[in-house]
């Protein structure tokens, strides 16, 4: 469908997505209405430092932000904030808000994000537990991460791990339970898991795997104790919840728009609405260098599909699908994550582990599908161009480290 | 504050005031400057931001730390001038500064 001549482009979900589609909109000439509803109280600011230097203290509030405020002035974009979108009329080409009232639009991108899973404990209500996924949030727990305070973060995942590296900055006794039977199990392989909870150990966090969380259990309303299901008690004077992302779609959902573990688009972003876009945590996208569908949580992605929304709508040729990407700070490590290592069948360490400077690099059937770049950018940016080209190198080529990534890679079949 | 030029690959240049304490590439994104990415933000993640630094300011600006070198090392068409635009800390020192930005940040 030609949207060239759209006069109004509608996003629901205040993210990056949502930021970065306003602002290649402009970029692409689009001098249409645009309007961002949001459902939290600020304007599009960056999350990844929630669980790293704002934590901390390290950065103030202003920098998290993509643009300031008299920018979307400048540019035209109204924003709604605070404010959910309760239903899409596709028929109409409507969005109605709580409280009433509704936007119409020509162009619809849903970029609703996420939500963090809910604990299926009892005794999750009780005050001094948290989730960590928004400013509010960090808002809210900033003001408890007192030194001497116990800490206990459930689920170690990315969130959960960097979460306990800023909390042991700030010398709060940390506890870790992983109901798996290793740290971030989820997303890579037990080469890191072992190096991570090795390194959250040596700073002081008690890292409990196979530990699965039976209930809270408080005083006064308030948290005092996460018990375990071997009937183990650990005193807490917080808990932050860290067990994964839930994505938003059931607004797609309810409108007809097809689902299955995020809202699934095509290359372009699009969904099986042709006025309709889904971008970031909430859309389950081609993932064309891995022949497969997949949900993508990271700042890449949300770029990207923003981007691809808004070419696609002012007719532009596609932008680049590039090499998914991520990465994690906790203590001084600088984790890179390039590709995606699903599916792996070999693994090569490149690097002194003990030196806590590595990388391993993950392979399919010989080819590079992605690499755990641990405070080593060569390895990590190398890999990047590499994986998305289909490259083929030998595991004991990767693992010399007699010779620069840059050498390494001249030689990739 | 410090007013910093940006010149991009077609020779434009536009000019910001920019506040002390922040990076050359906050600027920048706050201003729309095209030619800087910033993917990650400014967390020296991605080598999205890299610009060459006019030559009269290089002794200002000082030389990249092991991290952002090995990144750059990586970059398209890199010069002695390059660094990551996120590593460059505003000061009323850097008032006028010229950076220029590469035809892509890919």
């Amino acid at each position: 469908m030609d949207l060239t001549n759209a006069e109004r482009v509608v996003m629901i979900g205040g993210g990056q997505a949502a930021a970065q589609a306003c602002a290649s909109l402009r970029l692409f000439g689009y001098e249409g209405a645009i309007t961002l509803i949001g459902d939290e109280a600020a304007l599009p600011y960056q999350r990844p430092p929630l669980s790293k230097a704002y934590m901390k203290g390290e950065l103030a509030e202003e920098r998290l932000y993509f643009k300031p405020a008299a920018w979307y002035e400048d540019q035209n974009i109204d924003t709604i904030l605070s404010v959910r979108a309760t239903k899409i009329d596709r028929s109409a080409q409507m969005v109605e808000l709580e409280h009433g009232g509704s936007v119409s639009y020509d162009a619809l991108i849903l970029s609703t994000g996420s939500r963090p899973r809910a604990l299926p404990v009892e005794g999750a209500d009780l005050d001094g537990i948290f989730d960590l996924r928004d400013l509010a949030d960090v808002e809210r727990i900033r003001p408890r991460m007192i030194g001497g305070q116990k800490l206990v973060i459930v689920g170690a995942g990315y969130i959960g791990l960097e979460a306990a590296a800023v909390a042991r900055q700030l010398d709060l006794e940390v506890t870790v339970l992983e109901m798996e039977d290793r740290v971030l199990a989820r997303v890579t392989s037990p080469i890191m898991s072992q190096f991570f909870a090795d390194e959250h150990m040596r700073q002081g966090v008690d890292v409990r795997t196979g530990a699965r969380l039976a209930s809270l259990k408080g005083a006064d309303g308030k948290v005092t104790h996460a018990v375990l299901a071997d009937g183990s008690e650990l005193e807490a004077d917080i808990v932050l919840v860290g067990i994964g992302i839930v994505p938003n779609v059931e607004l797609a959902e309810d409108a007809g728009i097809a689902c299955a573990n995020g809202i699934l688009t095509d290359r372009d972003a699009r969904t099986n609405d042709p006025r309709i876009f889904a971008a970031g945590d909430c859309a389950a996208r081609p993932l064309v260098h891995y022949g497969r569908t997949g949900r993508l949580e990271s700042v890449h992605n949300a770029i990207e599909q923003g981007k691809l929304a808004a070419a696609a709508i002012m007719g532009k040729p596609r932008p680049s699908e590039d090499c998914p990407w991520f990465w994690s700070d906790q203590y001084d490590l600088k984790l890179q994550i390039a590709g995606l290592s699903q599916g792996y069948d070999e693994t090569v360490t490149r690097g002194d582990i003990a030196a806590r400077k590595f990388a391993v690099f993950y392979l399919q059937n010989g080819k590079l599908i992605a690499v755990d770049a641990v405070n080593c950018p060569p390895e990590f940016l190398a890999s990047k161009k590499l994986i998305i080209t289909g490259a083929r190198l030998a595991p004991e080529t990767l693992s010399d480290t007699s010779q620069s990534m840059k050498e390494i890679a001249a030689q990739a079949a | 504050m410090a007013k910093i030029i940006y010149v991009d690959h077609e020779g434009t240049e536009r000019t910001v005031e920019a506040s002390n304490g922040e990076s050359v590439m906050e600027a920048a994104i706050k201003n729309s400057i095209p030619g800087i990415d910033a993917e990650c933000g400014g967390a020296c993640a991605c080598a999205t931001c890299h610009v060459y630094v006019d030559e009269a300011f290089m002794d200002k600006v000082g030389m990249p730390e092991d991290m952002e070198q090995s990144m750059l090392d990586f970059a398209e068409n890199v010069k002695e001038t390059s660094r990551l635009s996120c590593q460059i800390s505003v000061s009323d020192d850097l008032d006028g500064l010229k950076v220029s930005t590469p035809e892509s940040q890919h």
